[in-house]
């Protein structure tokens, strides 16, 4: 099977879903400029302007308008370049996007993606965010966040298939990230956890990147004997906990990691639930690792101490079996 | 633009004489305006009732806007509110039983009962919703619009807000986004001098609404929107030029609303004898005398219209009233997504 970066599964997803004429991507940046994150490079070449549409910089109109197409039959793929930047369409998502089926009735839809990606190098404040959770907070949405590229190209393509408004959310520090891709297309369903890796001594609940470093974890620790079980949720809305509780009945130790604040974060949520379903088995308090509680500081120095590194998870991990 | 006077009319007689339009058409722009009214006032009878819940725009004083926007639309063309969005759900010819029953909140209203007043809508007839975001559908119009021109139709999408709505961002994006790619979009402005409760010259810079398309080289008209017939010209003119490819439009209907912005409204900006003045520009009172005066229509005709109307209007709260509530499955996932994807343990509460 190839082995192809996160980019490149994007990619080849978003070609799968362009053989579909209801389907179009609008955004800033996504076709002249060449693609901020390289995800749409040369399908302006390929498809043209009216299919490959660039936007003046107007995150709401841009995900306005890609519902108005949605909702008359057409498969918008609506980008927003850094998450950061959707703040100011968060009205179009949550009073329109979200609402539109069940506020009338049940009688239109709304069936359009938004890809977005989080990520931080040195960006500070406004740059360097994740609202995982504002997005997970509401019903209505779709929140998916993978971390493979065999989960990225087929999620993509599952959530561009979906009749309800999906918000897919990447990472800028995961597009080389590789991994192995069959050629042909398939969709991976939403809503369902996976269990990224076995092991018999505590269990560690993430998604998206956070993956990759909770592996990196496993690893070191494996040296030591101690062996992690990692489940990646791979959804956030709805969020299928059943794999993290079954895992959790077997490990009764856990530890949560998410790339976002902790305070009524993703990762609140997730403890709570595990809490809930799986109080019988708890051994120890649920640890939680996540970005320190400030604005990201510029300074690299700073910076590295206030996002969650191997070492952070590495440490909550120990701490938690000890 | 239509040549309005010192007094806000133009030449209606005039108009209907070069409508080419025939007897039974002209007096059904009546019947629509009436039935309105007439809706409009069982509403705040219902409302004062507690029959209906929440807040409740009424549309008394601009009918002609929208029954003369609307009577230019095609039933292929898409029509896009906001939360002041019974006129047009009635204009568009939406059933009143359901359209009583939704503001009844029962299952047989045209949202089901979940959307309430300011959320009627009927994608059978291309009636995409009312939005109670103040200018935040537009964005959602334009969007429609787009999908028109990529689908290769050659219908037009008309989108109707206030004089407050062009103070927001979602105003401007959408005018440049519609003239940009050349959308087939109508710009409906009703300008009723208010929004909510603060008058034009406190919340605009710019109080003739129409000339905030000259930002974007998009082709605007301001028209006297109490008068059906200059209405309907107007949005012809407008919907033509957007169904040629030639781009959007932005009209600027000049109307007033006779009740407050919402059932409880005080109407503390503004006097009674400010009002008074404005029911002397009554659409209905001047589009039924001028059928009147120009041998369209009989007394006998009208009365018949309006004594139809009241019958209609009582049979829609008759039919809400014995209209069942929407049920339990409305308040789980199934209510929520169009392809609901169960999860166990389940999400909380199902």
């Amino acid at each position: 099977m190839p082995v192809i970066t996160v980019r490149e599964a994007l990619r080849q997803a978003l070609h799968d879903a362009m053989q579909d004429e209801r389907v179009f991507i609008i955004g800033e940046d996504i076709g002249h400029y060449g693609s901020t994150y390289g995800v749409t490079a040369g399908f302006l070449e390929q498809y043209g302007p009216e299919r490959v549409r660039d936007t003046p910089i107007a995150e709401s109109g841009i995900v306005g308008i890609a519902i108005g197409a949605a909702m008359v039959g057409m498969r918008p793929i609506a980008e927003i370049m850094s998450v950061n930047f959707s703040l100011l369409a968060f009205d179009m998502l949550f009073n329109h996007a979200a609402k539109i089926y069940s506020m009338f009735g049940g009688q239109i839809t709304v069936p359009m993606v938004l890809r977005t990606t989080n990520g931080w190098t040195q960006l500070s404040a406004t740059h360097s965010q994740s609202f995982d959770v504002y997005f997970a907070h509401m019903p209505g949405l779709k929140v998916v966040a993978p971390a493979t590229p065999y989960d990225m190209k087929g999620m993509l393509k599952a959530a561009i298939e979906d009749p309800d408004p999906v918000v897919f959310i990447e990472h800028t520090l995961m597009y080389t990230v590789k991994g192995e891709v069959p050629e042909e297309s398939y969709t991976v369903p939403l809503g369902k956890a996976r269990l990224a890796r076995e092991g018999r001594d505590i269990t560690v609940v993430t998604y998206s990147r956070m993956v990759h470093l909770s592996q990196q974890a496993a690893d070191i620790l494996a040296r030591d004997g101690i062996e992690v079980e990692i489940v990646d949720l791979r959804t956030l809305r709805p969020l299928d906990m059943s794999v993290a509780i079954e895992s959790f009945k077997k490990t009764n130790r856990a530890v949560v990691v998410t790339e976002d604040w902790q305070s009524f974060g993703t990762s609140a949520e997730i403890a709570a639930r595990l809490y809930e379903y799986g109080f019988d088995y708890l051994d120890a308090p649920i640890a939680r690792v996540n970005f320190r509680e400030v604005p990201m500081p510029y300074s690299k120095n700073l910076e590295l101490q206030t996002v969650v590194t191997v070492d952070r998870i590495v440490h909550a991990i120990r701490k938690t079996l000890s | 633009m239509t040549q309005i006077d010192e007094h806000g009319r133009n030449s209606t007689s005039t108009l209907l004489n070069d409508s080419g339009l025939d007897a039974a058409t002209l007096i059904d722009y009546y019947r629509q305006m009436v039935l309105i009214r007439r809706f409009e006032e069982k509403c705040q009878e219902m409302y004062t009732r507690a029959k209906i819940g929440g807040f409740l725009h009424l549309y008394i004083g601009e009918e002609a806007t929208a029954v003369g926007a609307i009577a230019a639309l095609r039933p292929d063309d898409h029509i896009f509110t906001h939360y002041r969005d019974h006129g047009h759900a009635i204009a568009r010819g939406l059933d009143i039983n359901a359209l009583m029953a939704e503001l009844f909140g029962k299952v047989t209203g045209c949202s089901k009962g979940l959307g309430g007043s300011m959320h009627f809508a009927d994608a059978s007839k291309n009636f995409w919703g009312g939005y109670a975001i103040v200018g935040s559908h537009l964005p959602l119009a334009t969007g429609a619009a787009l999908g028109m021109k990529m689908q290769r139709k050659d219908s037009v999408v008309m989108v109707f807000f206030g004089d407050g709505a062009t103070n927001s961002g979602e105003f401007y994006e959408s005018l440049n986004f519609a003239q940009l790619w050349k959308l087939p979009v109508v710009f409906v402005c009703e300008n009723n001098l208010y929004a909510m409760g603060t008058p034009l010259e406190v919340h605009s810079s710019v109080t003739e609404i129409y000339r905030k398309a000259c930002a974007f080289d998009m082709k605007s008209e301001r028209v006297d929107g109490n008068d059906v017939l200059a209405m309907r010209e107007a949005s012809l003119r407008a919907v033509e030029h957007a169904r040629s490819g030639k781009g959007p439009v932005l009209l600027e209907a000049m109307t007033y609303r006779f009740r407050g912005h919402s059932a409880q409204d005080t109407q503390k900006y503004r006097t009674k004898e400010d009002v008074e003045r404005h029911r002397r520009n009554d659409p209905i009172t001047r589009y039924r005398t001028l059928l009147l005066n120009e041998g369209i229509a009989t007394e006998q005709q009208i009365r018949d219209i309006d004594r139809m109307v009241d019958d209609q209007v009582e049979a829609a709260v008759r039919f809400a009233d014995e209209s069942p509530e929407p049920g339990h499955e409305w308040i789980t996932q199934a209510g929520v997504y169009a392809a609901p994807i169960a999860v166990d343990p389940p999400i909380h509460g199902e």
